[in-house]
């Protein structure tokens, strides 16, 4: 199913040259009314007219996540204060929050990205869809919310948390889509089996699930213990929020709304775009965004892309799996180590449970990778020896997938912090 | 013929078997038996205790990675050798052991063992007349 056909499945020379446009008056835009911008453009001698074709986009600025703390809150808007709408912000695990600025038309871009999001999901009126992103200042939960209001759903607006009385109301009131983290997903599942309830006495068909990169193997789980299609949706509160770009039933790749957002992928070091199929930071140009438009942004998200037609009709180009954060990669005794890897290893083997924590320390001038796993109760055994072949075997298949050693520390179930939004997975120790 | 041993997954944590046998205390549960294997990381916990299903159910409701393992449980006369002289029946059969602990019962002992095929272990020790301990019957 294809909300805007028009729009989504557009030739991509009629793209380019939308794109070109809008990307010319969104430099203008930001030229004659943000400050912060006009004062890079013209230290590279860049004029408001200068830039035609999204070819020239290499030539542009980049923005990072310091310049809008630097120009926090309001200071990168774009309109007067009177013109925003809603304010959204991320919260920052370190220092200012993020914030986001939505006009009237953003709002409407936004509700129109998630209903294309949704549709390309296979989520119609017919629906029930039930958001357990957390409401408030996180976008996860109005965004989801008004794009299933604009196809028409009826949508449950159950935010975060109580899980045992969201099962009740999934269960009571049909639920056939569910959105939310998938590490919540999971929780939820979990939660299903200690109250003794089972997959099919929900409606479930779908599930929505974004804000933290997770693995195939995650997918199957997740797909498995709670019956349903699970669908990726990628998206950040800089950019607009969930439906920056989303998975179609096909599940081969995140179909970006190239016509609202230019993504570029560049090479973290040299910061030069890469080509396609080859894996870079993510990169995104909001080239119709009023409130706060961004050029260039890094976003720190590592995947690669193609703009090969998919099988779904859609010509938007397409993200691979996210490869994990240029901020969570790891480099531990010089090899980058992305915790996504560890998971993956632990979801190939069935006796383990995807919880896990990594915790590196520096000792002697070396670093020290060790992992937390929690057991699995049902694989849990009597004896000694057949636990420690399960660390070995563990301990070997990390260091095969990651190039370094560990050490592997079987922990009690369900001892690792469970999180209902993104999961900790990592603690750094060493001094830095 | 067979005994139910509660086994039990434990993180070497200070408090974790005082937790253990705190769930047991307050639903009323007797311990038989119980013998610890440590690791430098981690230890399992193996009980016989006198409900096994009660203990089962509300040690898992606390989290805990337990589960039930068949064990044979026999009695061994009080007397010098008696340990030895079963372990060689089991012994000139290749019956291997996994472990075995032993605990005061009536005035003799008795012994929890796995091995690599416990319902012959049990019948074979049946055969040279030790009295299996069975569930149910008072362990203590
Ligand atoms: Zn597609």
């Amino acid at each position: 199913m294809i909300w805007n056909e028009h729009a989504e499945c557009m030739e991509r020379e009629q793209l380019i040259k939308l794109q070109n446009e809008r990307l010319q008056a969104m430099v203008s835009r930001l030229y004659y009314n943000v400050p912060f911008y006009r004062k890079k453009f013209q230290e590279q001698g860049i004029e408001a007219n200068d830039i035609r074709s999204v070819d020239q986009l290499k030539y542009l600025p980049l923005t990072i996540k310091q310049d809008l703390r630097d120009n926090y809150p309001f200071g990168l808007f774009a309109v007067p204060q009177s013109e925003i709408v809603r304010l959204h912000a991320s919260s920052g695990t370190t220092g200012k929050p993020t914030v986001g600025g939505y006009t009237r038309r953003d709002l409407e871009t936004w509700s129109e990205v998630v209903a294309r999001s949704l549709y390309a999901a296979g989520v119609d009126h017919n629906d029930v869809v039930h958001v357990s992103y957390g409401y408030g200042l996180f976008t996860g939960g109005l965004g989801l919310h008004q794009g299933a209001q604009k196809i028409g759903a009826t949508v449950i607006p159950a935010s975060g948390g109580n899980t045992k009385k969201q099962l009740q109301i999934m269960h009571d009131f049909g639920s056939t889509v569910l959105a939310c983290t998938p590490s919540y997903a999971l929780y939820l599942a979990e939660t299903m089996k200690e109250i003794g309830m089972d997959p099919s006495e929900l409606k479930l068909r779908r599930g929505i699930f974004g804000a933290e990169p997770w693995t195939e193997e995650m997918r199957k789980e997740i797909e498995q213990k709670l019956h349903l299609k699970a669908l990726d949706i990628y998206g950040l509160t800089e950019i607009i929020g969930p439906g920056v770009a989303m998975e179609c039933e096909h599940q081969n790749g995140l179909h970006v709304f190239e016509d609202h957002f230019l993504p570029e992928i560049l090479d973290p070091q040299t910061l030069q775009p890469v080509p396609y199929g080859e894996v870079g930071e993510l990169v995104f140009t909001t080239i119709t965004k009023e409130g706060m438009p961004l050029l260039r942004y890094r976003t720190r998200d590592l995947t690669s892309m193609t703009i090969e037609k998919c099988t779904c009709g859609r010509t938007m180009a397409r993200l691979h799996k996210f490869m994990g954060r240029t901020d969570d990669m790891l480099i531990i005794r010089g090899v980058n180590v992305f915790p996504s890897q560890v998971e993956s290893v632990l979801l190939e083997m069935s006796e383990t449970e995807p919880h896990y924590l990594l915790i590196v320390d520096r000792v002697n001038n070396l670093d020290i990778l060790e992992i937390l796993v929690e057991v699995n109760e049902s694989f849990f055994s009597d004896e000694v020896r057949q636990l420690e072949a399960l660390t070995h075997k563990i301990k070997a298949n990390i260091e095969s997938t990651l190039g370094i050693s560990a050490k592997i520390k079987l922990v009690e179930p369900k001892t690792i912090e469970r999180s209902e939004g993104k999961a900790k997975r990592v603690i750094d120790k060493r001094p830095h | 013929m067979l005994l139910q041993q509660l086994s039990l997954f434990l993180e070497n944590k200070t408090g974790r078997l005082a937790e253990v046998t705190r769930v047991l205390s307050e639903k009323h549960i007797n311990i038989a038996a119980f013998s610890i294997a440590d690791t430098a990381d981690f230890g399992i916990l193996r009980m016989i205790v006198d409900q096994t299903d009660v203990a089962l159910a509300a040690l898992k409701q606390q989290g805990f990675a337990v589960h039930t393992t068949d064990v044979v449980g026999f009695v061994i006369p009080n007397q010098p050798g008696n340990l030895y002289q079963a372990l060689q029946h089991l012994d000139s059969i290749a019956i291997e052991i996994e472990y075995l602990y032993a605990f005061a019962h009536n005035g003799d002992a008795a012994a929890v063992i796995k091995t690599n095929d416990n319902k012959l272990t049990a019948t074979t020790l049946k055969e040279f007349g030790y009295h299996l301990l069975e569930a149910g019957e008072q362990l203590d």
